[in-house]
């Protein structure tokens, strides 16, 4: 008897492993690691309440037929048991909910030191921008074992970052920030869904990451092409290296530019008029100054107080008169439009970011 | 009253609310329930029709992974119109509005519904909303997926300002039903039908008509607040106004996730009516699921935003929501578990509603607990938007409620039409449909954790074999479908007599000639009983069971 349950337990296991290969994509970071326990531990789970729901119909509708059981049984329940599984199920999705609640904690609190990139989502493809000033068009350039924060923006309407491998998504959203974060422990190729459907070519949004070893990395980073081809293909779908379907889609344009992110965005500063009202010097002009303001706690007219992050800038240069900060009202003087692109905007807020 | 009696009364009689008066005029101008309910059916089945067409097409297109069968926004229109017509023309109405008119009102022992004229006008304002909403098939279609989406839904050049009326004013028919029905509950059941003795159906209508009457507003001023978004712009989605496109989400889902429920309720009260008459026994815990029916509608009111959970809302929200979310397992799994100890020590009959029945176990348990999977919030950020919720739906809306409709259907035809078909070819098309429904819809879970998302036009190679044997799934559904409206339409145009009760029920619509007289009862009935007291001699009653 002991044997038998031996020999099941090995045979679950080895049914377990197989069934990961062909089900889930690979697990190319430790929170997706830690995903695949939950998920398979729900499986396990639901498989268990299956199996005895389904033998209990069939051993019913077999055992109790009208041909053999010609007398029903006159009941109309039993408390004990409908106490019992109410119960239990109960304290069961307790725990599911607690577990699900860690591994989601993991899942969206990036560690303090994540490398940033700027991501934009528009119809129908992703750019994204580097802190150095490097951008790239539909593959997305990080390096190996080192935590990535996504800031994303959209340009038009809702889109969705998803990175199977990774078990990451988030939509992202016009008129705000939204974030996402991965450490990939997999070098090489890893395929990039839009998950939010977004119109005509929604199924074309496709993209890569594009996990690179430190010396490559490094390469990259200064300015040079890395050759793609060359480096192992997504070990989910193997074999698989093309970064969008259908025609007439751009292909990858990676480049890298003199300029900073922040640096772009000091340029757009004194281009656009910005500084006539906002002072970089800690000065009060017709508007507050930038001088540390980001990460800071600003007071409004309506006597509220709220944070300034990312979402905070990224609103008061679209709707300036949405938070008018305190002293210099009643209404805001600051005109709407004067940066209306999301690229221009994540220059402006990386370079109030760095006005310490 | 006894079976034979009762056969007795339709001979003797002869006139039943088919042949009461002649006349294509006044079927559309009738004030009786069944009447209204037949015409309810029959409209829908046309648009259930429509929607499998849009299904098809689907699946065809999806059968190879950069197929041109259609272009990408003809696509896009698929889904739209697919999802669109499915839910608000198709499942929302489809038991309460169709089999729930008919029945109900005889359940109670009553002569009609409370409000006969609202039943009639219920029944011209859906059909006005559903042309509203089917003539942008003529114009420029919709393309904005059935959810609405904005920023989306706004920029759309599309017709989807027409379809958002459309919905709109169905939103209407399904509050006048609700109240319509409420109000026959608890004003018009017959002598000695107390609430305990209300069969299961009934209470899950009831519970369906609170959440329709409650949560369908808040759709209509959704859709009113989104056509004035796209007409005059009045800022409150769109971004480039200060809107907050996640807001409609919310909005949305207020209402959307509690109509979750107005599908999925009424075919759970058709399963506890049809379990205990082809059990031969009691509703094991019938105070337990009238009360898990009532806990579900509760707690379907405060778990929308269990559809948010990577839309961009806070992470203390996500907890919430996640939370609540599980507890909706809680009465659902009580359900299951009840349904199971009633056909314990039962003496259990194959006729095709039972049949349907098994089936609707067998799924409505997959996508009840592939629910918790989604519930579970960081499970769910890997498997929302994938093909995954796509198999979990269907195999909660189909799974269970169109099954149990194809089981009510099946259950209730001898005493709408007083014939019967031939059970044989109603098991074979059971099968094909139950078969061809899990090769359709499994291969979608695993598509869904393998990543592939939904709402898209190609894919990549890789799911191909996957999506090939979904689509071939698809054929076998049409196949059991078409096979069922064969054998029902044959029935109907030659048919055997059914006889008044021919499973042997207790329920009181049984107690009455099929197909029933105008004002349903030859005598006012009396009740003495529970619905499901199947002791002594009640056993052997039916003539088919």
């Amino acid at each position: 008897m002991r044997r038998l349950l031996l020999g099941m337990i090995i045979t679950m296991f080895g049914i377990e492993l197989n069934a990961r290969a062909a089900t889930l994509p690979v697990a190319a970071t430790d929170v997706a690691a830690s995903w695949d326990s939950l998920y398979w531990f729900l499986i396990w789970l639901s498989l268990v309440f299956f199996v005895g729901i389904v033998v209990a119909m069939i051993v019913f509708a077999v055992k109790y037929r009208k041909d053999v059981n010609k007398k029903p049984k006159y009941i109309h329940g039993h408390t004990g048991l409908e106490v019992v599984w109410t119960v239990i199920p109960t304290i069961l999705v307790l725990i599911i909910f607690a577990w699900g609640w860690a591994v989601y904690r993991d899942m969206i609190h990036p560690p303090a030191d994540a490398m940033e990139v700027h991501v934009i989502g528009k119809q129908w493809s992703w750019q994204f921008s580097y802190s150095n000033g490097n951008t790239s068009v539909r593959d997305l350039y990080v390096p190996l074992n080192k935590p990535v924060k996504l800031i994303m923006s959209s340009e038009d309407v809702i889109h969705s970052m998803f990175i199977p491998n990774f078990r990451v998504k988030q939509d992202v959203v016009p008129g705000m920030y939204s974030h996402v974060w991965f450490e990939s422990k997999v070098p090489g190729i890893h395929q990039i869904f839009c998950t939010e459907y977004c119109g005509t070519d929604h199924s074309a949004m496709l993209g890569r990451v594009i996990v690179l070893t430190a010396e490559q990395w490094k390469e990259w980073w200064s300015g040079k092409k890395i050759d793609v081809d060359s480096l192992p293909s997504d070990p989910s779908f193997p074999g698989y290296r093309a970064n969008f379907l259908g025609e007439g889609l751009p292909a990858d344009a990676a480049q890298a530019q003199g300029l900073s992110l922040a640096e772009k965005g000091k340029k757009l500063y004194e281009t656009r008029t910005c500084s006539a009202c906002h002072s970089t010097d800690g000065s009060a002009k017709v508007g507050p100054t930038f001088k540390g303001l980001y990460g800071s706690d600003v007071k409004l007219i309506d006597g509220t107080t709220v944070k300034a992050d990312d979402n905070y800038i990224h609103e008061s240069i679209v709707m300036p008169a949405a938070k008018v900060v305190d002293g210099f009202g009643p209404v805001s003087a600051m005109p709407m439009g004067l940066v209306t692109s999301e690229d221009e905007i994540n220059q402006l807020v990386e370079f109030i970011k760095s006005l310490k | 009253m006894s079976n034979t009696a009762a056969a007795g009364h339709t001979l003797a009689h002869g006139d039943n609310y088919i042949n009461h008066t002649p006349g294509i005029k006044s079927w559309l101008g009738t004030l009786d329930h069944k009447r209204i309910g037949m015409m309810y059916l029959y409209t829908i089945l046309c648009f259930f029709l429509l929607g499998g067409i849009f299904a098809l097409m689907i699946r065809w297109q999806l059968f190879s992974p950069d197929s041109h069968f259609v272009d990408h926004d003809k696509y896009n229109r698929l889904f739209t119109y697919h999802g669109a017509i499915m839910v608000f023309m198709v499942i929302i109405p489809l038991i309460p509005a169709a089999i729930g008119n008919f029945v109900l009102p005889m359940m109670l022992g009553a002569k009609d519904v409370a409000f006969p004229r609202w039943n009639l006008a219920s029944y011209y304002v859906y059909l006005t909303g559903a042309l509203f909403a089917a003539s942008t098939l003529f114009l420029k279609g919709v393309d904005t997926g059935w959810t609405f989406y904005t920023p989306l839904s706004i920029r759309t050049q599309s017709s989807a300002t027409w379809v958002l009326i459309g919905a709109f004013i169905m939103g209407f028919s399904s509050i006048l039903t609700g109240l319509n029905f409420i109000v026959t509950i608890h004003k018009l059941r017959a002598p000695g039908l107390t609430w305990d003795r209300l069969p299961l159906f009934v209470w899950a209508l009831y519970a369906t008509s609170i959440i329709q009457v409650l949560a369908t507003p808040v759709l209509a001023i959704t859709l009113f607040l989104l056509i004035l978004e796209r007409t005059i712009g009045i800022g409150i989605f769109d971004p480039k106004l200060g809107g907050d496109p996640v807001l409609f989400q919310h909005f949305f889902w207020f209402y959307s996730h509690p109509a979750v429920y107005i599908m999925v309720l009424p075919g759970m009260g058709v399963i506890s009516e049809i379990i205990p008459v082809f059990s031969r026994k009691p509703m094991f815990g019938y105070k337990a699921i009238a009360g898990a029916t009532f806990g579900i509608a509760l707690v379907s009111f405060v778990v929308w935003g269990h559809h948010l959970f990577v839309s961009g809302q806070s992470e203390f929200a996500n907890f919430v929501f996640s939370l609540i979310t599980m507890f909706v397992a809680v009465p659902t799994g009580v359900k299951v578990f009840s349904w199971l100890g009633t056909m314990y020590k039962g003496s259990i009959r194959f006729n095709v509603p039972m049949l349907y029945v098994f089936s609707f176990l067998f799924v409505f348990t997959i996508g009840g607990l592939t629910g918790v999977f989604l519930a579970t919030v960081s499970v769910d950020v890997h498997l929302t938007d994938t093909y995954f919720v796509i198999a979990h739906f269907h195999y909660v809306m189909v799974g269970g409620t169109i099954f149990a409709f194809l089981g009510g259907l099946n259950y209730w035809f001898p005493k709408f039409s007083g014939k019967m078909y031939n059970e044989t070819a109603g098991k074979i098309a059971c099968l094909l449909v139950s078969l061809g429904f899990n090769v359709t819809f499994f291969p979608q879970f695993i598509l869904g954790t393998l990543g592939m998302p939904r709402r898209y036009a190609n894919y990549l190679p890789q799911f191909t074999t996957l999506n090939m044997v979904s689509t071939v799934g698809s054929w076998m559904i049409a196949a059991g479908l078409l096979l069922t409206a064969f054998y029902l339409w044959r029935a109907l145009k030659n048919g055997k007599p059914a006889g008044d009760n021919p499973w042997g029920a207790l329920t009181l619509e049984w107690q009455t000639p099929s197909p029933p007289p105008m004002e349903n009862f030859l005598y006012d009935p009396v009740v003495t009983d529970g619905p499901y007291e199947y002791r002594g001699e009640k056993i052997k009653l039916g003539m088919y069971a």
